[in-house]
């Protein structure tokens, strides 16, 4: 695809988008929902504010933590589980089960653990979004092809110096796409988290939009984060496909 | 053969790889390898031959039987001196072809410039120098193979192992490489063993040929060249040559047989 086909694509997926929101603003009407230009300028306005940003970064630092946290570990028990082969046998499908949970059933037990809080709202993300990236990390290092581990061992590499310049370039493509779906779910699960369990940041600022009916600042602060998740997301996947196309 | 002196050594070696089907894949083998001898094995597809490279590189135990090398045992690990050319692809992609070469020299801790010196020698050796910045996705598959003999050669082993290297060339190409790899062992002065299933391939390379067997692989010729040091491809216009592929053939026309279930 070339990149003005790719820009042309994505007009053509905003037009429809705009479309359909205008459409569902005819219907449902403005105690729903804003119209897109009135909701554009308002989110505009909304990121001059203070009160705005003191949310947002509330939010930001706790998502920051989250993919942190989702990274460092899935990829240490990802490259571990997959090391050993018996572990990786037994890890999989558990996590994959885990994995289809509805993970709302796990957040009383998380309240209780964490508190109201930053804490609960990190480990709202972690647990939405660790399990991918440990599932891919996993899978990767489990197809790696044999040749080039007989290669390293040719090269007489200690099994450190084949874990830093051998597996884990060669599972990087894998761990790129399994981070970019953790980042996306954390996010997911940090905004979740602020909604149920916390008195600051943009999921509460939703919420408690709705409670309040103020329809204006709803719209808009969803607007905001849907433009950041999307951008954030293509950023990532042209990463990942520069990645991929180099294997 | 100048040189007598035994570089690798094979005795009674088996190789069964374990699991539910047992199957026995190996030998047993007994074999000298001379220092600085060009030893090639042909024998039909499935005898065992990648096995035997394997077990004499350390890379898997021998069931029964012992291999020296350069006076040592070898046991559970590739000795130092000694370089593998693998049957399958084995470049790293994320790899450039430079990288790739330099790559063994790097994790020794080798002096920048050395390593500049000796990847620019060997990427120009195998014919790379216009790719040196390219990485092997886009390379053809005998581009890739010679990028992972250069990964080999710049570490100058002195025991050469190298598993159908030339499979993925056509004729004309793989007899210029065979003319590469010809000069390379008489510069370095390295012991080189050759598995090929090319028997004009063999019969112009080596001073020895083993001809194995099928399936378990056991060594059921040896055949003895002739050829001098200082040879070249032009070797296979010599009226020797069409005797020494003839005597390769009908030592494994039988075996190549079986192989196919006509045996
Ligand atoms: N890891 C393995 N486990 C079980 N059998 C194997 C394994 N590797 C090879 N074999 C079997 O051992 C025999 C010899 O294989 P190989 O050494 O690769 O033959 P060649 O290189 O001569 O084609 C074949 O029958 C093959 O199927
Ligand atoms: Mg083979």
């Amino acid at each position: 695809m070339s990149r003005r086909q790719g820009v042309l694509d994505g007009t053509l997926i905003l037009l429809a988008i705009l479309a359909v929101w205008q459409g569902l603003y005819q219907y449902a009407g403005s105690a729903a929902l804003t119209p897109p230009w009135a909701t554009v300028r308002y989110a505009v306005d909304l990121l001059g504010t203070p009160n705005f940003w003191g949310h947002a970064t509330q939010t930001l630092s706790a998502f920051a933590w989250s993919v942190a946290i989702s990274a460092v570990l899935g990829i240490a028990l990802g490259l571990w589980f997959g090391a050993f082969r018996f572990a990786g046998d037994v890890a999989e499908p558990m996590l994959a089960s885990l994995y289809t949970i509805p993970k709302v059933t796990l957040y009383p037990v998380m309240l209780l653990l964490f508190g109201l809080g930053p804490s609960a709202k990190i480990a709202f993300g972690v647990i939405h979004g660790l399990i991918p990236v440990v599932l891919f990390t996993l899978g990767a290092v489990k197809n790696i092809r044999p040749v080039l581990l007989r290669t390293a061992r040719s090269l007489r590499l200690s099994p450190i110096q084949t874990a830093r310049f051998v597996l884990v370039p060669a599972v990087l493509p894998e761990i790129a796409s399994g981070l970019r779906v953790g980042f996306s779910l954390c996010l997911l699960g940090v905004l979740i988290g602020e909604m149920f369990a916390s008195q600051r940041g943009i999921g509460f600022l939703i919420i408690n939009g709705i409670n309040s009916h103020n329809v204006k600042l709803t719209t808009a602060v969803t607007l905001i984060v849907i433009v950041f998740a999307v951008g954030a997301n293509s950023a990532l996947l042209a990463l990942d496909r520069r990645l991929h196309h180099r294997g | 053969m100048t040189e007598t002196a035994a570089h690798a050594v094979l005795r009674g070696v088996t190789r069964v790889y374990p699991g539910a089907s047992q199957v026995h894949a190996l030998g047993p083998i007994d074999l000298d390898i001379a220092k600085g001898e060009f030893f090639s094995v042909v024998g039909p597809s499935g005898c065992g031959k990648s096995t035997l490279l394997d077990v004499l590189a350390g890379l898997n135990p021998p069931s029964a039987g012992t291999i020296v090398f350069e006076g040592k045992p070898v046991a559970g690990s590739v000795p130092d001196g000694v370089g593998v050319v693998f049957q399958e692809d084995a470049s790293f992609p994320w790899l450039t072809v430079r990288d790739n070469v330099a790559f063994g020299l790097r994790r020794l801790g080798m002096d920048a410039a050395e390593i500049a010196r000796r990847v620019d020698y060997a990427v120009g050796f195998m014919g790379l120098a216009d790719f040196a910045g390219a990485y092997p996705a886009q390379l053809s598959g005998g581009m890739r193979q010679r990028v992972c003999i250069a990964r080999t050669l710049v570490l100058q082993p002195r025991l050469i192992l190298l598993d159908e290297p030339f499979g993925a060339l056509d004729q004309q190409t793989r007899l210029l490489m065979g003319d590469e790899l010809l000069r390379l062992w008489r510069e370095t002065g390295a012991t080189v063993l050759l598995i090929t299933h090319a028997l004009d391939e063999a019969a112009m390379l080596s001073d020895r040929v083993g001809v194995m067997s099928s399936r378990p692989g056991r060594f059921i010729d040896l055949v003895e060249t002739g050829w001098p040091r200082d040879r070249d491809s032009r070797i296979v216009s010599d009226a020797a040559f069409g005797a020494v592929t003839a005597r390769l053939w009908s030592s494994l026309r039988t075996e190549s047989m079986k192989a196919i279930g006509r045996g």
